[in-house]
């Protein structure tokens, strides 16, 4: 908002998308494509069959040497020195507090060497925090401009893939990742993704990915279908995956958000542990839960939650969940009020919607 | 697409004159900027509104709309399908998407409304 398209950062496939018809808008200083057909049938057909985004927003840096394992231990929660090569995981970029600097993947390129995959606003942010705790035998590069990313998500999305390698695509493990040729294209092919089901996420060379775009749309054509950011941003939901800036930032923790699963206490030292320690024997006094709106109307980020009349909490994230046929969403509630069943008020635009605490994810997957 | 027999507002809600009442809807360029509609609110019968008034909401996974009051008016029925089927708009938003029938209780309102020229005219305008 306020910015004009010329200002904004453009992908590689930036002119796919406007050929195409895609509706394009400023996302995190870069023009994205927001949705095609639509987000509601974009995020139908990644559930049955598949959809192929344009991720090439997301910041990658890129630790070596020596000190990188070090270094990936000490600013993240999760324990980089279980990851074998060519496996990822996903963790925390955090401060001295606890809070989030970003929420990113790390991938084991070698044994002294990490990609981090972190989120397009904060790559910079991310870069310059990384490097303040790095030692002079650790080279610490943002590579963003270097990389592409092309996600391919949704039941079908390994099948037509697998049309483009001879690599045995379902070797590779959830959360595992290899160097392979795809159509002639060198890509990390990464069994990961954000949108709750299984499929790829391909990075490239910025001038390959042009050719991968279309190339997978006409192998996987009756399958594949272009899927925007908005599908992207129901879709996560959906899967309960939090995103920075709405559900997560500097001032939540890790374990307020509810993702302990990715702290990990036995692997020594790192920045944030004193904080999220005392939290974990104490009890945090609000923590993140999936709610679904029991009367009819869509409570949105922002909108402010009420228990007995006081003010509880605010929406981080809300939306029509597309599948699910429901109003979800994610809110910070105090803890004593934050059990599944819970019931509280959402103020929508000054009317008062019934609102109730659900477990989550909201959507898993038939495996 | 945008029948000539119609009347329109700025706020893209469009009129459809019959003998005793009218009915009123939103535009295919209305429903477009929207995109999936998943909830539509509207107000029970014999309510009454002055023109340029809000009676009702629509809401799509995007965004949630406010619908006007084209004309000074009481509501005699509600679209009932729209109601449980609020894609119905986005399929058919001049003809099965209807919302309201409308008493008209200002006949000479209907002289503030846009033809279907000026209509298109301005959402020409709109788009770039």
């Amino acid at each position: 908002m306020g910015e004009s398209s010329s200002e904004l950062k453009r992908t590689p496939l930036h002119s796919v998308h406007v050929e195409s018809g895609g509706k394009l808008v400023p996302f995190a200083g870069w023009h994205m494509p927001i949705e095609y057909a639509g987000v509601v049938s974009e995020h139908m057909v990644v559930r049955t069959s598949a959809g192929i985004f344009d991720v090439s927003h997301m910041g990658e840096i890129e630790i070596s040497g020596a000190g990188a394992l070090d270094l990936v231990q000490t600013v993240t929660t999760n324990n980089a020195a279980r990851l074998a090569i060519n496996q990822a995981q996903y963790s925390a970029l955090v401060y001295p507090e606890g809070t989030f600097v970003d929420d990113l993947l790390v991938y084991r390129i070698a044994h002294d060497r990490f990609l981090l995959c972190v989120n397009a606003s904060n790559a910079d942010k991310d870069y310059e925090y990384i490097r303040s705790h790095a030692s002079s035998s650790t080279d610490v590069r943002n590579t963003s401009a270097q990389y592409a990313q092309i996600a391919v998500q949704g039941p079908k999305a390994i099948p037509v893939l697998q049309k483009m390698t001879a690599f045995d695509l379902l070797s590779i493990k959830y959360y595992w990742f290899r160097h392979l040729d795809l159509e002639g294209e060198d890509v990390i092919a990464a069994r990961t993704g954000y949108t709750g089901e299984d499929g790829f996420e391909l990075f490239c060379k910025p001038e390959a990915a042009a050719h991968l775009w279309k190339r997978i749309l006409e192998i996987g054509a009756g399958h594949v279908t272009p899927t925007g950011l908005g599908a992207r941003d129901t879709l996560r939901l959906e899967a309960k995956m939090v995103l920075y800036g709405n559900d997560i930032d500097q001032t939540t923790t890790v374990m307020e958000a509810d993702l302990e699963w990715i702290v990990k206490w036995d692997k020594g030292d790192f920045v944030g542990r004193s904080v999220l320690w005392e939290q974990k024997l104490k009890g945090v006094d609000r923590k993140l839960v999936g709610f679904e709106v029991v009367d009819r109307g869509i409570a949105r980020h922002g909108h402010e939650a009420y228990i007995n009349g006081n003010r509880a909490g605010v929406v981080t994230s809300g939306t029509f969940a597309p599948y699910l046929k429901k109003a979800i969403g994610l809110i910070y509630l105090p803890e004593e009020f934050s059990g599944v069943d819970q019931e509280f008020e959402i103020d929508v635009r000054g009317k008062r919607l019934k609102a109730r605490v659900v477990p989550t994810p909201f959507y898993r997957r038939q495996k | 697409m945008y029948p000539k027999e119609y009347h329109y507002t700025k706020e893209h809600e469009w009129v459809k004159r019959e003998e005793s009442h009218a009915v009123v809807g939103i535009t295919l360029y209305a429903q477009k900027q929207l995109g999936d509609i998943v909830y539509v609110d509207l107000p029970p019968a014999g309510k009454k509104f002055a023109s340029g008034q809000p009676f009702g909401s629509v809401e799509s996974v995007k965004a949630v709309s406010e619908i006007y009051a084209p004309l000074s008016m009481e509501i005699i029925e509600t679209n009932k399908e729209v109601s449980e089927r609020p894609e119905l708009i986005n399929e058919d938003a001049h003809n099965r998407g209807w919302l309201v029938k409308v008493k008209v209780t200002n006949e000479s309102d209907y002289e503030g409304l846009l033809s279907s020229e000026e209509y298109e005219d301005l959402i020409s305008q709109d788009q770039h």
